[in-house]
């Protein structure tokens, strides 16, 4: 199913299929025409995503047939051994953790994972973790640390679980946890944002030396549906919203709450989930290699001084 | 039906705020019975019927923690800005300057250094009169200043939260500030000197989400909700009624979130012993106050 402003690339892919398929069956020389229309169509393409608004950019990091964590685990890594369970209440299927090798270094992941189907989407909560999974990320934090193990954390979560169960277990009380261990730890920590970045849920294993984020990821404080509700009182005006978060890729460099965009190939990691999760692949060992020949002490001071300088204000006059 | 009784409860009252025009008499919003104002805020704006806390102004609280004329304040040399140009019914700019010139602050946060029962504290106190004491790049810069300049002068931490959570219109700037203001509270911890949280009504998302909840000690105020998503939000997730009294300070004493509900007439003096303890145990981790103290 393609996104609602994919249509025109979607039609024109089939004409060029169907023009393809009546060449061969009238063994007729449609290659010039053929051409032509894939030239078309590389322009469309590049003109479609080149001008996407951030509400558009909202739907492709919710695309269905976007790669997922477990994705990214299983093609940009070799190796991945899932690791389960909090050691106190649980396993949250909505985080999956677990060690695997990153070009020729072992590492330490944690990936919020929403549901490739239906099925999967309720078994994974649609990504959105309960303080179990925020227990199983720290636990990871641990091993990574006890163990040399970078830490690598994808980011895709509409946000932490608001309901009942998660309120009295300490939703909140995990998150302040996660955040605070993270930034303790004395190895190389990278996160990417590869869909949705939901608030404090997505920052829980956010706060890495490095944050990346794929060209069509988006993160936010809020949901632009919450947002419009509280602030419009209307969900129905997200798209306003998300147009006044500034929370696209390209607005989060500007703002230096990421480091680097990842591109995507062209027609977005939900058309090109190979070559996009290639991509993700080459950047992740770019930034170890580089993060790898520092101490523990210049890797917790660098990530402090990443976080403790990011805002906007001024000099009271 | 719970749920109605809910929304009334959690909706902003115009009656507690001070700085409101209100008549002399009010009637309690929990008991509903009929209140001499002046009553009220001699009684630390506890009803005096029913002991209901209402939200209390900044300066009534620095008065309630602080030992009388020690309070020093550090806090209002940085202002916010618009960095999104952030505009939905009314422009972000807008809303700060009305929210400044009605509390006379640049944002939602009070800071300074003071004594509390004699000790060297350094206090942070949200305003939830300012734009509902929402976190913005200030707020997480003068919180994340407190607490290193705390660490720098040997003072304990004590931070009266009182939030709703991370402010919109600065985007994910405000996020930043849940991960700004916990490194800079390593700072503190680095120094083994004590910060005592006090959770007050409300205190809720991001505020909940990242310092507020990070107190070696957290106490909470009685009746206060305290949550990380709104009792709204949830209402709307899974779509059915919730429990009396949750996500209150009592309920979360209960679950095991915080080490005690303290009733604010009695405050002051919990927050003292707490510090007094903390920081009399064997020498080694007394250092950093000691040597404040020997200043």
């Amino acid at each position: 199913m393609p996104l609602p402003f994919e249509k025109p690339i979607d039609d024109l892919e089939a004409k060029i299929r169907d023009m393809r398929a009546y060449a061969t069956e009238q063994e007729l020389d449609l290659g010039s025409e053929i051409e032509a229309l894939q030239g078309r169509l590389d322009t469309l393409k590049r003109e479609t995503y080149a001008s996407l608004t951030r509400w558009q950019r909202v739907q492709v990091a919710r695309a269905p047939g976007r790669p997922t964590g477990l994705d990214y685990l299983q093609h940009t890594f070799d190796g991945f051994t899932e690791l389960h369970g909090d050691r106190t209440l649980g396993d949250d299927p909505a985080i999956v953790t677990g060690l695997a090798r990153l070009g020729d270094v072992s590492v330490a992941v944690i990936a919020q994972q929403k549901g490739r189907d239906t099925k999967e989407n309720i078994y994974r909560n649609f990504g959105m973790s309960h303080p179990s999974g925020y227990r199983k990320a720290m636990r990871m934090f641990d091993l990574a640390d006890k163990f040399r193990l970078p830490v690598v954390a994808l980011i895709d979560t509409p946000g932490a679980y608001p309901g009942l169960a998660a309120e009295e277990q300490g939703q909140a009380w995990v998150i302040a946890e996660s955040i605070r261990r993270m930034s303790r730890l004395t190895v190389p920590a990278i996160s990417v944002v590869i869909g949705e970045g939901g608030s404090g849920g997505a920052l829980a294993i956010g706060v890495a030396n490095r944050v990346l984020i794929l060209e069509n990821a988006i993160y936010s404080v809020i949901s632009p549906e919450s947002c419009a509700a509280i602030l419009w009182r209307d969900a129905g005006e997200a798209e306003k919203a998300a147009e006044a978060l500034r929370l696209t890729a390209r607005d989060l460099v500007t703002l230096g709450v990421v480091d680097r965009v990842i591109d995507e190939p062209l027609g977005a990691a939900h058309n090109h989930r190979e070559a996009a999760m290639e991509l993700v692949k080459v950047a992740l060992v770019e930034e170890l290699a580089q993060l790898t020949p520092l101490t523990p002490e210049q890797l917790l001071e660098a990530r402090y001084r990443r976080f403790r300088s990011l805002g906007r204000f001024h000099v009271a006059a | 039906m719970a749920l109605e009784r809910w929304f009334r409860r959690n909706r902003p009252t115009k009656n507690e705020d001070d700085n409101s025009p209100a008549g002399l008499w009010l009637k309690c919003e929990s008991c509903n019975a009929q209140i001499y104002r002046k009553d009220l805020v001699a009684n630390t704006y506890i009803c005096p019927e029913c002991g209901h806390h209402y939200r209390m102004p900044v300066e009534a609280r620095i008065a309630l923690l602080a030992d009388s004329g020690t309070f020093e304040q550090w806090s209002g040399g940085i202002e916010p800005e618009d960095p999104l140009e952030f505009n939905d019914a009314q422009p972000y700019a807008e809303r700060l300057q009305k929210a400044q010139q009605k509390q006379g602050r640049p944002d939602a946060i009070v800071t300074g250094a003071a004594r509390m029962g004699g000790q060297p504290v350094a206090l942070v106190i949200m305003d939830f009169f300012f734009m509902a004491g929402s976190m913005g790049s200030v707020v997480g810069e003068e919180i994340a200043r407190a607490a290193e300049r705390a660490a720098d002068e040997g003072r304990a931490l004590v931070a009266i939260t009182a939030s709703g959570g991370a402010r919109m219109q600065e985007g994910a700037l405000s996020l930043m500030q849940m991960a700004k203001t916990t490194v800079a509270l390593e700072v503190l911890a680095k120094r083994r000197l004590p910060y005592v949280s006090v959770l007050t009504d409300p205190t809720t998302g991001g505020v909940t989400a990242s310092f507020a909840t990070l107190g070696d000690i957290i106490f909470a105020e009685p009746g206060a909700l305290i949550s990380f998503a709104g009792p709204r939000v949830i209402q709307q997730t899974i779509r059915q009624d919730l429990p009396d009294g949750f996500q209150r300070a009592e309920f979360l004493l209960q679950k095991g979130m915080v080490d005690d509900v303290v009733d604010r007439r009695a405050l002051k003096e919990r927050v003292v012993e707490v510090l007094k303890l903390l920081t009399s145990g064997l020498p080694a981790h007394i250092e950093g106050v000691a040597r404040a103290a020997a200043v």
